[in-house]
């Protein structure tokens, strides 16, 4: 058993996966995360991970209001906005 | 059963920088919902953040006046969760190697000093506002602005190493002065600039290991963190002197109600899924850099204190008191650079001055008396020219009206008599005047002195100068 | 005219026997005749395309110059231009207009070229047969029975079918080679870090990469000068010299070493794919190349590794595809939790559903250790094999893929199966080496491209497309065209 838990990985991921979907992709899941597993035969205890492929270091920005961006209307891009703000449902 | 109160706080606090952390849009406050804006801090298809140069500085200021050790490298990580103001759906943090660790902040307490230790501080973005429907729109909805989203914040972790509301309340003060002072944050609550998060618990006095802790969170101001972290003990202790277990959970305070509230339980326990950021490099802060910043950070209370007490000769508890926010501070040395006395001006300061500004719950950096008018003002009393009782109702009037000191003395005709011929023309007149008195006095009443002082006050319209008055009233009575 | 190169174009526009509008509309009018077949774009940008090579032509008669000027090119549509529609072939992002230009996208207008059009992809880049496509598949033009290659299927088969005379595609395991070989085509990936990714909608973010599909190496080089550099926009952009690419081209072959990795000639392979490839190293071999047995001992776990890695990073990638700001938001949402996960549920296709999934879990608590961080840490044992092999050879030869163009439909069936085509292209980009596939030959049977992969050391993409040109001059591969 991988400990895969459709639900709960759908819910951290908010997809709503029901019915045929549902049980394709857990399927798919299950398979893909076996033949994932077979790293396991690596002894890897002595190795150091790779974040980042190309070692580059402290790359930063002066505090200068630039403005790089031609002026855009990104609210009109809002699938609902209101009085310059984004809506969305209400949160509790 | 006795319980021993434990508390650890989590302060969020923007940094003053120019603009957002990964992106140059400015970070100015008040502007239109949704101005402060670019693709970049809107999580838009594409964009890559590029981190600020001096959030990166402030951060490290922060760090070294807190003793923290500064991580020879530091990285970034993703922390992700999904809420309606965080726009890419994860939130640019530092989880595995933040930029200092293991600080320490010194209370002072009864003579001696608490050290607090400070687990951790590091970078991270702020997320949006959010607004609720009846505020803006629809009652069924909610609204979000994004100006804030990437604004540079560090968050500063403590040890759970406090023991008390007030010790609590204390440390927050300690720490706004010490980041106001190194010029990292404003620490303004009311705008935002500075949030706190408290974790309490309570344990039986003596018992090594922690009990169970609750997290408080919406702390508006400084006092609402020392009333809920009351309200939380009390709550507490009622729970384990039932013999009950207090819950692990969130808890939003009320401050109208003055009570905690258990957020919905039904909150999902966060899985934050951290790993490393794979858009931003790390950061290494060398040797000579450090130095840099390092010496770049503007002095920092305690050494303002000792220096006032060294170069302004002025006791350590006027010290303590000056230097407890840069302002302050400030406020001093500017009144004693324009001529006020060292030691009269820190009394004027401590007491008046702060007792107007606390009555009207103002700031020193609202006072309505600038350092030039207080450094007159004080003068006028060392040169004798205002008596001190007089110079309180000057003050006063100076602290209402915002006229300066000798405009206030000049309409009111308020200058001290110290022409010693007026005042024995004077004290002459009322010992004429009160012959039965002066002989009672002179038979041996002593305390009848303070009839005489008063009469000439009187007469003078409490303008005799006092040391002067005592003395002819002395010479003349025998 | 439509079949031009890069360079025959620059050269024709340059002694003025062609106009920029005359080489686009030839191009439109090739698009007409044969979109419908191959179904390549999937947004044509013929008003601003023609204002642009108007703009290019008065400049070229007043004498300018620029190193695109007038060139017709394609963008695979995760790449951001401003203005126009780029949906990364999903529902999700349909009705997205970007607000700016992704920094290859300036690069390539100020090199004076003209946007014909953005092309169709697998969704969000996950897929190896552009069949994930939210709007419609693209077909191979050499047999539209079958897949054009993915996720820059759509860039590989424009160029194929002359469509244009180059684009851009993007490569996070294959992207850009596997089409490339499909098709017929010239590819690169370059170095990770070679060429800004701000605009590049990001699938995962360590591993993709921005680069050319072209009919030569020699147009390869013409579009990486203009596109590589280090860009203050990308932090993980290198700050590295950009030689000029074209510079050492021409240069022969003497001294250079090839490596062959014992574990990419393993069996499973289509026999016509490695006669092809051998007969290819053959003829680089008789060109002066010494060639060396090299071995990259930790090939087989590179499938695992990367599916973990670019999974992850995809998952975490994808969620600001929330319907907040932007793009698509289902209709019927009570709560702010039934917004998200309809809008999601919806506007995703099922593979990317599939990589969120495992992303999302091989993160989670519990799980990091034993499949991030490991996979991470087996990322560093495949970079160090090619370092290793790269000390004793100067650019390592292999198949593209173990097989040609399959038929549509053939294995989107089956995810893992998909997953493991991937097998030769998926450890250049853990490594983050460059890597191309040119064409070295045709399968006898039924004459479909094989593609030859040529990986190198970082940042030394001008010895790949070297190699490359070497054998495109000796061979003839590169210059013939699907019956369309």
């Amino acid at each position: 058993m991988s400990g895969f838990d459709i639900d709960n990985v759908a819910l951290l991921a908010r997809l709503r996966l029901e019915g045929a979907e549902r049980e394709r992709l857990g399927k798919d899941l299950e398979t893909i995360i076996r033949y994932i597993d077979q790293l396991d035969q690596l002894d890897t205890a002595r190795v150091e991970p790779t974040s980042h492929v190309i070692p580059i270091q402290n790359v930063l920005r002066e505090d200068e209001e630039t403005r790089p961006f031609a002026s855009s209307d990104y609210l009109n891009m809002a699938p609902s906005e209101k009085r310059n703000h984004y809506e969305v449902p209400k949160i509790i | 059963m006795k319980y021993e109160t434990v508390i650890g706080l989590e302060v969020h606090t923007q940094m003053k920088t120019r603009t957002k952390i990964f992106c140059a849009c400015s970070t100015e406050f008040g502007r239109t919902a949704n101005e402060n804006t670019c693709p970049i801090c809107l999580g838009m298809p594409g964009v890559l953040p590029v981190l600020n140069k001096r959030a990166l500085e402030l951060a490290v200021r922060a760090c070294l006046a807190t003793h923290c050790t500064i991580n020879p490298l530091s990285r970034f990580d993703r922390k992700n969760y999904f809420y309606p103001d965080l726009p890419k759906g994860y939130q640019i943090s530092q989880f595995s190697l933040p930029i200092g660790e293991y600080g320490h902040i010194d209370l002072p307490a009864n003579g001696n000093s608490r050290r607090i230790g400070l687990r951790r501080i590091h970078m991270e973005e702020d997320a949006g506002k959010l607004i609720h429907g009846e505020n803006l729109g629809q009652p069924d909805k909610s609204y979000v602005d994004f100006n804030r989203t990437g604004i540079p914040l560090i968050e500063i972790v403590s040890e759970p190493d406090l023991r008390s509301p007030e010790e609590a309340r204390d440390y927050l003060n300690r720490l706004k002065s010490i980041l106001q002072y190194a010029g990292v944050s404003d620490c303004d609550m009311e705008k935002g600039s500075l949030r706190c998060d408290a974790n309490i618990s309570l344990r039986p006095v003596g018992q090594k290991e922690f009990g169970i802790r609750t997290e408080l969170k919406n702390l508006n101001s400084f006092k609402f963190v020392q009333k809920a972290i009351e309200i939380e003990v009390q709550r507490q202790t009622r729970i384990l002197d039932q013999g009950d277990r207090v819950v692990q959970e969130t808890r939003l305070y009320d401050a109208d109600r003055n009570e905690t509230f258990s957020m919905r339980s039904k909150e999902e326990a966060h899985d934050y899924r951290y790993f490393p950021e794979p858009d931003l490099v790390p950061v290494v802060v060398e040797a000579t850099w450090l130095e840099e910043i390092r010496r770049s950070i503007p002095e920092l209370p305690d050494q303002k204190r000792e220096r006032f007490v060294r170069d302004y000769q002025i006791p350590e508890y006027d010290a303590e008191v000056l230097t407890s926010s840069r302002a302050l501070a400030d406020y001093y040395e500017q009144s004693v650079s324009l001529g006020a006395g060292a030691k009269t001006a820190s009394n004027w300061i401590m007491g008046e001055l702060l007792r107007e500004l606390n009555n009207d719950e103002r700031d020193i950096e609202s006072c309505p008396v600038a350092p030039a008018a207080l450094a007159e003002m004080v003068q006028l009393v060392e040169n004798g020219t205002l008596s001190g009782k007089m110079a309180k109702t000057v003050f006063e009037e100076m602290y209402r009206t915002g006229k300066p000191a000798k405009q206030i003395v000049a309409d009111q005709g308020l200058i001290q008599i110290s022409d010693r011929t007026a005042i024995e023309k004077m004290i002459d007149e009322i010992i004429a005047a009160n012959p039965g008195q002066t002989e009672e006095y002179r038979a041996g009443k002593v305390k009848l002195m303070a009839f005489f002082v008063g009469q000439t006050m009187k007469a003078s319209k409490g303008k005799a100068n006092p040391q002067i008055v005592n003395e002819v009233l002395k010479e003349k009575l025998g | 005219m439509h079949r031009i190169t890069v360079l025959q174009a620059k050269e024709a526009l340059r002694t003025k026997k062609i106009s920029s509008v005359e080489l686009t509309e030839a191009v439109y009018r090739r698009i007409g005749a044969v979109e419908p077949r191959v179904q390549a774009y999937v947004h044509l940008l013929r008003e601003s395309a023609l204002e642009q090579a108007k703009r290019a032509d008065a400049k070229i008669a007043g004498g300018e110059d620029a190193p695109l000027l007038g060139i017709p090119l394609a963008l695979k549509d995760l790449i951001c231009l401003q203005g126009a529609r780029t949906t990364c072939s999903s529902r999700i992002l349909d009705n997205f207009v970007s607000p700016y230009d992704a920094t290859v996208a300036a690069r390539l207008k100020s090199a004076g070229a003209v946007i014909v059009g953005k092309t169709n992809m697998d969704e969000f880049a996950m897929g190896s047969s552009n069949e994930t496509s939210w709007h419609h598949p693209t077909y191979n033009p050499w047999d539209l029975t079958r897949v054009p290659g993915g996720s820059s299927g759509g860039s590989a088969a424009a160029v194929a079918a002359h469509e244009c005379c180059a684009s851009l595609g993007s490569d996070t395991g294959g992207s850009i080679r596997q089409p490339a070989a499909f098709c017929g085509v010239t590819g690169l990936k370059p170095t990770y870090g070679r060429v800004s990714r701000f605009g590049l909608v990001a699938f995962a973010s360590s591993l993709d990469q921005i680069g050319p599909i072209t009919q030569t190496a020699a147009d390869c080089a013409e579009i990486l000068n203009v596109i590589a550099g280090h860009d203050p926009f990308d932090s993980t952009s290198a700050r590295v010299e950009v030689p000029d690419f074209t510079r050492t081209l021409d240069r022969n072959l003497q001294g250079l070493t090839l490596g062959i990795p014992r574990e990419y000639f393993t069996s499973g392979m289509d026999p016509e794919v490695e006669r092809a490839v051998r007969e290819a190293i053959a003829i680089l071999e008789a060109q002066g190349m010494k060639k060396v047995e090299v071995s990259l001992p930790h090939t087989s776990y590179a499938v695992a590794t990367y599916y973990i890695l670019a999974c992850a990073e995809a998952s975490t990638n994808l969620s600001r595809y929330d319907g907040v700001k932007y793009g698509y938001r289902s209709d019927q949402s009570a709560s702010l939790l039934e917004m998200y996960t309809n809008t999601r549920e919806e506007g995703f296709g099922e593979e990317v559903k599939r990589r969120i999934l495992l992303g999302t879990f091989v993160l989670s608590s519990g799980y990091y250790d034993a499949y991030y961080l490991k996979g991470q840490k087996v990322r560093t044992l495949i970079k160090n094999d090619f370092e290793e092999a790269g000390k004793r050879c100067d650019v390592i030869l292999a198949p593209v893929s173990p097989v040609p163009a399959f038929k549509v439909g053939e294995r989107i069936g089956d995810p893992l199966q998909m997953y493991l085509s991937d097998i030769f292209t998926i450890s250049a980009n853990l490594a983050g080496i460059p890597a191309m596939s040119i064409p070295c030959g045709f399968t006898r049977d039924t004459g479909l491209p094989v593609g030859l992969q040529i990986m190198g050391r970082h940042f030394d993409e001008a010895t790949l497309m070297r190699v490359a040109h070497q054998f495109q001059l000796a061979t003839d591969f590169h210059t013939r065209h699907p019956s369309l």
